[in-house]
């Protein structure tokens, strides 16, 4: 009985030995890779433990007081909250809703050129914003908008218009980050739906031209549907992070004349925290930031799975 | 009948024509749209800056000179940040694009035990993340504040990269040369280094052009953990001056030229144009070249991996 026992664990012993002695540097790898996860994802969320605490900086982790949910009840019930999370949503709202269907557009049109020079370069010039830092995109944005000796003004000036305050206007901050994003994106954001309609079978477009089919309706029978999938993906992600504002830009552009509506809850969450040393406060809006993305995310993804069959993962 | 079918035809061709058309007027107004902004920013740069300030400078330069350009290459701090940001993009590059390729090789190893459960955790973290004030805390625990490492560290292994480099290696790499390999004595890290490293050329090349445009690009990191200015880089300086205009351009000018008849206002406007000019060139210049290297990296993101 106990000679046998010890067979089957020696035989494991063996078959363990052979396996490691293949892969152990495997493993060392994946060590490395997964302790780079640890200390730098992982730790971090472990960090946000102290939205729960009032963390003190002096004290540190192990001798501040968990306060359990005071952090958010102050959040939620503070006059910030709402305005902040509607700026948010808004912002990310309208730049989805501007920002989807020009490079879709563009895609669908650049298709139909035959000449392949000519689309090469129309693309290579318009992927040219996307290698510009956002730094300098609100540097020329401020060049040209300012309402004394920017480009834009002049012309208007020279129109008979009156002067605008582009930047300092809480009414047009959304309108003026929007449109730069645009102006920045679409060309880039093209890509990804060119390489879809590269995919497409050509024998398609060949049958629906036998049959008679115009080029708009080829675009609308055969172009589009090849191009659900990708945008349904693209849709999934945005929705996601739409909480999720980009920091850079909206910081770049904020001023304390528009901040009723450029104050998102990156922004927020940088103010209170550390320019305020609220640490805790700020990361109870870091946690709900990430949660409601997660949140989103997964009921998107799980919507889209039952409605279309296109899926995350 | 006959007739009938002509017209169709005609028809056809009209509507095609018409979409031919629009097409044609989308896509010049696209790109007058995205090159005048720039072209416009070059000819201030170089025009006298008190026509630019009058809207006297629309299409073309007027009183060509180079005085702004001088000014800039003048000023001390924007070099200093100039080199800094090489430094970072030249260092960062390098090990993000190893890290990656490494966890990439690791992940493409599907029958490695205990790969799946690190998978997902990996995939967890793209989408929850600690956020702002602990990640700082994070760094600054970690002893790294205000050092070049705080920029560089926390983005090491970018995951949705990595997860293109895991598609390419698993799809375009056969499984049969590691077993070539494996058979012939090889160990894991060898093959890693002498054949999966050297068959990833185009993923390579995505992933660097990817880390070095995202380093040069960024100011974020740096305005949280960076404080001393002779470490900052130059996107942060850019930020003071086009942005914020904390720094005064004025610093810029030497004694000289506050002698000269032009307005203070408007040298300050042109200093920020060939700023701007001398910031975005490197960038500009080569993504012509190495634009094919992101397209395919669009591509292989696209094929789900």
């Amino acid at each position: 009985m106990n000679a046998r026992q010890s067979a089957v664990s020696r035989k494991r012993w063996m078959r363990f030995k052979g396996y490691m002695s293949e892969n152990w540097q495997l493993y060392i790898l994946l060590v490395l890779v997964m302790s780079y996860y640890f200390v730098f994802c992982y730790r971090p969320m472990y960090g946000l433990r102290m939205a729960f605490m009032d963390y003190n900086p002096i004290l540190g982790f192990e001798r501040s007081k968990y306060v359990g949910f005071k952090q958010f009840e102050r959040l939620f019930t503070g006059p910030y909250f709402w305005p902040v999370l509607r700026n948010t949503l808004l912002l990310s709202l309208l730049n989805l809703a501007l920002g989807m269907p020009f490079p879709i557009i563009f895609a669908l049109l650049l298709n139909t050129l035959t000449n392949e020079r000519a689309k090469k370069t129309i693309q290579t010039i318009t992927y040219a914003p996307h290698f510009i830092s956002t730094v300098v995109v609100v540097g020329m944005l401020k060049l040209f908008l300012s309402p004394t000796v920017g480009i834009v003004n002049n012309v208007i000036a020279a129109l008979g218009g009156t002067p605008v305050n582009f930047l300092t206007d809480a009414g047009k901050f959304r309108w003026v980050y929007v449109w730069s994003d645009v102006w920045q994106n679409t060309g880039w954001n093209a890509v990804i739906y060119i390489a879809a309609l590269a995919g497409i079978d050509p024998e398609l477009h060949e049958a629906a031209t036998v049959d008679g089919a115009s080029r708009l309706r080829r675009i609308w029978h055969i172009d589009i549907p090849g191009i659900l999938p990708t945008v349904i993906i693209l849709l999934i992600m945005s929705t996601g992070s739409i909480i999720n504002v980009g920091f850079e830009k909206v910081n770049l552009m904020q001023n304390d004349l528009n901040a009723a509506t450029s104050e998102v809850i990156s922004t927020y969450a940088y103010k209170v925290g550390l320019q305020k040393a609220e640490y805790s406060y700020a990361s109870a809006v870091d946690f709900f930031n990430s949660f409601v993305t997660l949140v989103l995310l997964v009921t998107v993804n799980f919507i889209s799975k039952r409605v279309t069959e296109t899926s995350l993962w | 009948m006959q007739k009938n079918h002509a017209s169709h035809a005609v028809k056809l061709a009209a509507s095609d024509r018409a979409l031919r058309a629009f097409t044609l007027i989308f896509a010049g107004l696209m790109v007058l749209v995205t090159v005048y902004p720039l072209y416009f920013v070059v000819i201030a740069s170089f025009s006298d800056p008190n026509s630019v300030v009058l809207g006297k400078v629309i299409f073309c330069p007027d009183d060509i000179n180079f005085k702004s350009y001088m000014r800039v290459f003048n000023h001390q701090q924007i070099w200093v940040s100039y080199k800094n940001t090489l430094v970072y993009t030249v260092v960062y590059t390098a090990l993000n694009v190893f890290a990656t390729m490494t966890a990439a090789f690791v992940f493409s190893r599907k029958k490695l035990v205990g790969s799946r459960v690190c998978m997902l955790l990996v995939l967890f973290t793209m989408y929850f993340s600690g956020g702002m004030i602990p990640g700082y805390f994070n760094i600054k625990s970690l002893g790294l504040l205000n050092s070049m490492w705080a920029l560089i560290l926390p983005g090491m292994i970018s995951t949705y990269n990595m997860i293109i480099a895991r598609t390419y290696i698993s799809t375009s790499i056969p499984e049969a040369l590691n077993e070539a390999a494996t058979i012939d004595g090889c160990q894991p890290i060898t093959y890693f280094l002498r054949i999966v490293l050297p068959l990833s050329g185009p993923i390579i090349g995505v992933l660097t052009l990817y880390a070095a445009v995202g380093m040069w690009n960024s100011y974020f990191s740096a305005l949280l953990y960076i404080q001393s200015s002779e470490k900052l880089p130059l996107q942060m300086i850019l930020r003071e001056i086009l942005v914020q205009s904390e720094i005064s351009p004025n610093d810029l000018l030497s004694a000289s030229d506050v002698s000269e008849i032009v307005s203070k206002a408007a040298l300050k406007e042109q200093l920020k144009y060939a700023l701007v000019v001398v910031a975005s060139v490197p960038m500009l210049v080569l993504y012509p070249f190495l634009q094919k290297f992101f397209v395919k990296g669009v591509m292989i993101g696209s094929v789900k991996g």
